[in-house]
């Protein structure tokens, strides 16, 4: 592998990490603020984005932006918003031809940081808000996500199990807000949150490509003009491990064919953790591949499943399970599931199977690194947990696992919810 | 020595050779690339129901789903799982069938030879017994119920089942559970015996791989089996007409935003080489023009409360079947339908702003260029565009020569709202504002 050099500088009160590289025939600027989820903010933060990409004062509507944007060979720009851990992360990002390329020597990269400054810090505002217009449409937009989520039933199980499991954590709550709290936005309400954040979010800018840095950064600093001085915010990285008192569980009907079988653990630990990377290879062992225990006992020896897996979130330290099943195999599934981690805390897996967890795992992070958007998430996960493991020192972490530090995981690992999504026949 | 294609203004160079037995090979190598990422695929996917079997007279109908079934079945031989060999050399293993086609892939970041070797052994090798044939029924029943559930195949698939009379483009990927209970170990064999000749094969790898080496691993690979003579596959279509099946479907389910989807069907779809990929180009660059997101429909659709970022578009083709496939979650299905229609007509009644045109060319070069960051999307692509005799990398210089007459005659041609046909999943008590 080629070592990956990331150098990090703040300009502006932003952590500004550059990334060159000539391997991708694109530049990425991935721009990334982030404040601890709460209540009275996660739905404000869920629209602006989606109300910054829609119009700037040079650019006033989402087609004149666009329009930018595919006269720049067409970059893209995507926003979004994710949980990462208590965190409320939003998401810009931008993917522009590198000019190289092209029979056309306009400075593309230039120009994109150009309208990525501008969405970020010039919209199109209407007195003491933003545009009224824009700020309903993207209210409507934000209503309409929050509903699709139920009509995805995969990803409806997992938001209602996290739901249920952390009723009391910020993590319970959903990535796109709360659809009553959506009427209550006002254009100029988000306007005063907007400025807020401005100012008190911790920004990450990572820019990753075939750049000169020196001039990189000098137009960086040009550019990333913030109404206030802004301080480069504290992060925090304070973690509550909750203790499991008892198994919940949860039933619900709905009209569909398949039942949807979820299970959430605590594992007390994260991505800061030494032990984050036993947590990894329990993962595999038990459900992260089509070799684990799940994959196996459920799909491929009961044919209960099309897909049983587990997967873990790295800054919360929540393990959780889904599979889909007929609704009468509930009970087996649930009790299959149960004993391959009574076989994990035994300790029944191989030194054959760790090692071959061990590749797929390292195959998995240098596959990450390939893609410029997958090597900036690898790269952020330093800034969330305020630790400072570079790729090297990860691989090598997964590679020091034994198979007492599996064993160990899998004892510290709780049981906390079991919900289970099933059709309404029969009654 | 392999065949060597330069694609310069690209920085790649492509090898190709094929093997005596039939089989094509490609390498693209990727200099700094961890990964490396390999595809076998057949030319046999869901539509290929109806053919003569190798070294056999008389065609056969087979039952609906049976290829994806062989897909899954492929992945067991008398040892066990071959995806536990791919992961103890550090790779992960996949495949998917498609229409058209069927695929086996891995992707590794080590032991890319023996990798290599085990993806075209197990591919290779089949391996059916009643017992497990019967075991697969289970899973592939959670996999249909799976879909069944989810609203944006079901719209999908209904509008197929509106466009297409005969053509079995219209019959899910999977088939059904009655369909797949008929699955027997001898129908695999069959199947697997036909579609499965080195012959009918591509082999792509793109990574960091030197391009002579794999080259002569696969030929000493080859060597050591044996393949009956190759024979013309006889595959056999009813005849469809270019008039949809049915103009309108609703299909009732429980969600919260209704999904529409419009589409319309392709006339006399028989296009291949670079006719075909002439015709791609252009009604993407026409969808774009009507409906990307810089366009003033999109604007418009989008300020009316008609659609959000779920609205998209696409063209499909392949021999004996194409369409273009618009729409989305919206709360006002009806609505939209009138005014994508209105602004598909008003389009194709208005001369083409050429600033908008190259603007669209532009973007598609772009978004070409970038599609070539991902092992994945060359593969897959390349091995696609094969199988129809296009040539991926012909994409760009195509786009620069796209005329405004053709785009102009392709427009009048393919928007014809005689073949037009609407579906939506919506719940039971919906009431449109």
């Amino acid at each position: 592998m080629k070592e990956v050099q990331e150098h990090i500088v703040t300009i502006n009160g932003m952590n500004v990490h550059i990334v060159p590289t000539d391997k991708y025939k694109t530049n990425t600027l991935v721009l990334l603020l982030k404040a601890p989820l709460s209540k009275d903010t996660v739905t404000k933060r869920a629209i602006i984005p989606h109300v910054l990409q829609s119009g700037t004062e040079k650019s006033p509507s989402r087609q004149q932006i666009r329009n930018r944007l595919d006269e720049m060979y067409g970059a893209t720009l995507t926003v979004d918003v994710n949980k990462k851990g208590e965190h409320h992360v939003i998401a810009f990002r931008m993917d522009v031809t590198n000019e190289k390329f092209l029979n056309d020597s306009t400075p593309l990269t230039e120009q994109a940081l150009a309208l990525l400054a501008e969405v970020l810090l010039n919209p199109k505002v209407e007195g003491e808000g933003f545009e009224s217009k824009i700020v309903e449409g993207e209210k409507r937009s934000l209503k309409q996500r929050i509903q699709s989520v139920v009509d995805d039933k995969m990803r409806y199980a997992n938001v209602r199990l996290t739901e249920e499991m952390c009723k009391e954590e910020p993590f319970g709550l959903s990535v796109y807000g709360d659809e009553q709290a959506v009427d209550g936005v006002t254009a100029s309400g988000l306007y005063e949150y907007y400025q807020q954040l401005l100012t008190e979010d911790a920004i990450d800018f990572y820019i990753v490509g075939d750049v000169d840095e020196k001039e990189i950064k000098d137009k960086v600093s040009q550019q990333f003009n913030f109404p206030k001085p802004r301080e480069l915010a504290a992060q925090q990285h304070q973690m509550n491990h909750r203790d499991v008192k008892e198994e919940h569980v949860v039933f619900e009907k709905q009209d569909v064919k398949q039942g949807k079988l979820n299970i959430g653990f605590r594992t007390h630990t994260t991505f800061a953790d030494q032990d984050y990377y036993a947590l990894q290879l329990f993962n595999g062992l038990f459900g992260g591949f089509s070799h684990s225990k799940l994959f196996i006992n459920v799909r491929e020896k009961e044919s209960l499943a099309y897909y049983a897996a587990s997967r873990y979130e790295s800054h919360k330290g929540i393990l959780m399970v889904m599979s889909g099943i007929e609704f009468a195999n509930y009970e087996k599934a649930v009790s299959i599931i149960k004993e391959q981690l009574d076989e994990m805390r035994k300790g029944s897996f191989t030194d054959g199977e760790i090692a071959q967890t061990k590749a797929v795992i390292k195959n998995q992070i240098l596959e990450t690194v390939d893609m410029p958007k997958g090597l900036v998430e690898l790269l952020y996960h330093n800034e969330v947990s305020g630790t400072k493991r570079e790729i090297k020192d990860w691989l090598a972490g997964i590679d020091s696992v034994t198979s007492e530090d599996i064993v160990g995981m899998a004892n510290k690992i709780q049981l906390d919810t079991i919900y289970f999504l099933k059709g309404q026949e029969g009654e | 020595m392999a065949q060597k294609i330069n694609f310069e203004q690209l920085n790649e160079t492509l090898y190709h050779e094929q093997m005596e037995n039939g089989l094509h090979v490609y390498v693209l190598p990727k200099k700094d690339f961890n990964k490396t990422y390999a595809t076998f695929t057949t030319k046999y996917g869901s539509i290929d129901n109806q053919f003569t079997p190798l070294g056999k007279e008389e065609a056969i109908k087979v039952p609906d789903g049976i290829a994806h079934f062989l897909e899954h079945k492929m992945f067991e031989d008398e040892q066990g799982d071959v995806f536990q060999e791919f992961s103890k050399q550090g790779a992960s293993a996949n495949a998917f069938t498609t229409f058209t086609r069927t695929a086996y892939l891995f992707s590794s970041t080590d032991n890319v030879s023996e990798n290599l070797e085990t993806l075209i052994d197990f591919v290779q090798h089949p391996y059916f017994t009643e017992e497990s044939v019967e075991k697969e029924k289970g899973i592939i029943g959670q996999e249909i119920n799976m879909y069944d559930d989810n609203p944006d195949w079901r719209v999908f698939f209904g509008a197929l089942e509106n466009m297409y009379q005969n053509h079995p483009v219209k019959i899910d990927i999977a088939g059904t559970i009655p369909s797949i209970s008929d699955i027997t170990k001898d129908l695999l064999y069959t199947c697997y015996e036909t579609f499965y000749h080195p012959s009918n094969m591509v082999l792509f790898v793109v990574g960091s791989v030197d391009p002579e080496q794999v080259v002569e691993q696969v030929k000493a690979n080859q060597q050591q089996k044996e393949f009956k003579a190759p024979e013309e596959i006889e595959r056999f279509f009813d005849d469809e007409p270019n008039e949809v099946a049915k103009e309108k479907q609703v299909i009732h389910m429980s969600v919260q935003t209704p999904k529409c989807v419009m589409a319309f069907k392709e006339v006399d779809p028989t296009r291949q080489g670079q006719e075909l990929l002439e015709r791609e180009l252009a009604i993407n660059i026409l969808l774009d023009l009507m409906f990307g997101q810089s366009s003033k429909n999109y604007q418009e659709l989008y300020d009316e409360g008609l659609i959000d970022e779920s609205f998209s578009f696409d063209y499909s083709a392949e021999y004996g079947f194409g369409f273009t496939s618009i729409g989305g979650d919206t709360k006002k299905p009806e609505a939209l339908q009138a005014k994508v229609k209105e602004m598909v007509e008003s389009f194709k009644a208005e001369p083409l702003d050429q600033e908008a045109v190259e603007r669209a060319r532009k973007k598609k070069i772009g978004s070409f260029l970038k599609s070539l960051n991902s092992p994945e999307f060359i593969a897959n692509q390349f091995t696609r565009y094969q199988f129809n005799d296009m040539n991926l990398f012909d994409v760009v210089s195509t786009l620069e020569q796209l005329s405004i007459e053709t785009l102009t005659d392709v427009a009048n041609e393919h928007f014809d709202f005689s073949r037009f046909t609407v579906c939506e999943v919506k719940p039971e008590s919906f009431v449109e504002e």
